[in-house]
């Protein structure tokens, strides 16, 4: 009974959220927007060299994914939060669990997927080899699912927060870094011609582990932030 | 009520705690003194200079101590945060927090220990290496528990996030170390640790003896923190005032 | 190269941040409690 409840709450809010971020389409773009632009800085930063763009290639594409997942992970339940919603999801019964990841799973489809398509332009961009291109698509299929689950609880904890955003940063990067070290690894071995399933495995594993954790802390900390 | 129960129910009364506290740390802070004291006459006088890395091994002292105590701080701090989120303690929950910035001070000294330890040994003062780059990003997870907690008006809240925040940092924690070493063995092949595999015992001992000296610095200061949270926390009510009136008379 | 500048800097270092560490909580408790006993002293309360 509760189980189908929570289902039911479950897709009716990760429908709602889809429709709304497609109706903010702007904003839901901001990102992607800064994504590009903070990418195409390095070659100006760096040198056109195509050898050196290649070698920094993964890390910087991560890096600037990281960087625009925290961007859009502020307003991840920032409305929902102000004008009472969240509040109301509390109210219902339904549990919190299913509804923080109806919240990150629509956070990943609008954030996280966009991020993916972009991918290849973004390797065009700085020198990639299509072996690495491909690496680097995998990795962020894999990784962008753990910045949306990890995100959630920073977002979570700073939601009443007035200046919330600069706060968010520095709670959630350090989080990251095991991420950002495998997922690069796996691209810079791609490109050698090395071996990557390893750093591919440990990848999922990180993938699952945050999947069956971090919905739980982020309703802990929805519970708190609406004490 | 045996007398352990009767201990833990006790230490839940601010003002008997803070009445235990207020006589217990001169004497955590005495031995501090005499263990550090000791640990440096043996570590700095009376041991040899390592027969590789020479008279910097010294730093080590300082150095191993204040990196296990980062990490232990640590570890302690999300385990009196989670007591505290669970069953709503709140002198978990003020212990917890005031644990943060110790922390992060054992962590500041071991980054710029091991950094001055590397200027000689290593011939730079920052290198990526596994140790140092651990360090600090468990500086950054400090920092942000800190600022996690200091960004909300409401002290009891802001605990408990910032327990909630600790506990997420604390199942990351073995993650990042372990990404942090494979990391750095792909990128730097080996390097020189910070100890041998096999160590003398004139190095052993003052090394010990200094990471005993930290458990009892750590200790008092946190429960002086602690004091001073419960007062801050408690000031409106009566047995605060009860104490501090006491105090004027 | 002399080790020595580099010992003396570490442990100095550690022992300006220890104390500072240590100290930090003595002075806030000084004026934490004035501050309290100021008010107690002009409302009673």
């Amino acid at each position: 009974m509760s189980g189908t409840s929570a289902w039911h709450a479950f897709t009716a809010l990760l429908r709602r959220d889809l429709v709304l971020a497609f109706r903010r389409r702007t904003e839901m773009f901001q990102p992607l927007i800064f994504l590009l632009v903070v990418v195409s800085l390095f070659p100006l930063g760096v040198g056109p060299s195509p050898q050196l763009l290649a070698s920094i290639a993964p890390g910087v594409i991560w890096i600037a994914a990281l960087l625009a997942t925290v961007l859009s992970l502020d307003t991840l339940f920032r409305s929902d939060f102000e004008d009472g919603t969240l509040e109301q999801f509390v109210v219902s019964g339904h549990p919190l669990t299913a509804i923080a990841f109806a919240k990150i799973l629509a956070h990943w489809m609008v954030a996280g997927v966009p991020l993916v398509l972009m991918t290849p332009l973004l390797s065009l961009w700085m020198n990639l080899s299509v072996d690495g291109m491909v690496v680097m698509l995998v990795t962020l299929v894999l990784g962008t699912p753990v910045l949306s689950l990890v995100g959630s609880i920073g977002g979570a904890l700073t939601v009443s927060l007035k200046r919330g955003g600069q706060l968010l940063s520095l709670l959630v990067f350090p989080l990251y870094v095991p991420l950002l070290i495998v997922a690069t690894n796996a691209v810079s071995a791609a490109v050698a011609g090395l071996p990557y399933t390893g750093q591919l495995g440990l990848m999922v594993a990180g993938l699952i582990a945050a999947l069956t954790l971090a919905p739980f802390a982020t309703a802990a900390a929805l519970k708190l932030s609406l004490e | 009520m045996n007398p352990i129960m009767k201990f833990i129910h006790l230490m839940g009364s601010p003002p008997w705690f803070y009445q235990f506290s207020g006589r217990l740390i001169p004497w955590l802070w005495g031995l501090f003194v005499v263990l550090a004291a000791c640990g440096l006459y043996l570590g700095l006088v009376k041991a040899p200079p390592d027969y590789l890395q020479g008279e910097s091994a010294r730093i080590m002292y300082i150095h191993v101590p204040s990196a296990w105590m980062s990490m232990m701080i640590y570890a302690l701090m999300a385990v009196m945060g989670f007591v505290g989120l669970v069953w709503h303690v709140r002198i978990a929950e003020i212990l917890a927090i005031s644990s943060a910035p110790i922390g992060a001070l054992f962590t500041a000294v071991a980054l710029a220990s091991g950094s001055l330890w590397g200027r000689p040994t290593w011939g730079t003062y920052w290198v990526w290496d596994a140790r140092l780059t651990s360090e600090l990003v468990l500086l950054f997870l400090y920092l942000g528990v800190i600022g996690l907690y200091s960004a909300f008006d409401e002290p009891r809240k802001a605990a408990r996030a910032a327990s909630l925040l600790a506990l997420v940092g604390l199942v990351n924690l073995p993650i990042i170390h372990y990404s942090v070493t494979w990391w750095n063995t792909l990128h730097q092949g080996s390097s020189i640790g910070a100890s041998g595999s096999s160590i003398h015992p004139s190095m052993l001992w003052p090394l010990l003896i200094m990471a005993l000296a930290t458990k009892f610095y750590y200790a008092a200061n946190l429960l002086s923190r602690a004091r001073i949270r419960l007062i801050e926390q408690d000031q409106r009510k009566n047995w605060v005032r009860e104490l501090l009136q006491e105090g004027t008379a | 190269m002399s080790h020595t500048p580099f010992i003396l800097a570490a442990y100095g270092v550690a022992t300006l941040l220890l104390l500072w560490g240590a100290l930090a909580p003595v002075l806030r408790a000084r004026k934490l409690k004035s501050e309290i006993r100021a008010r107690l002293e002009r409302t009673g309360d």
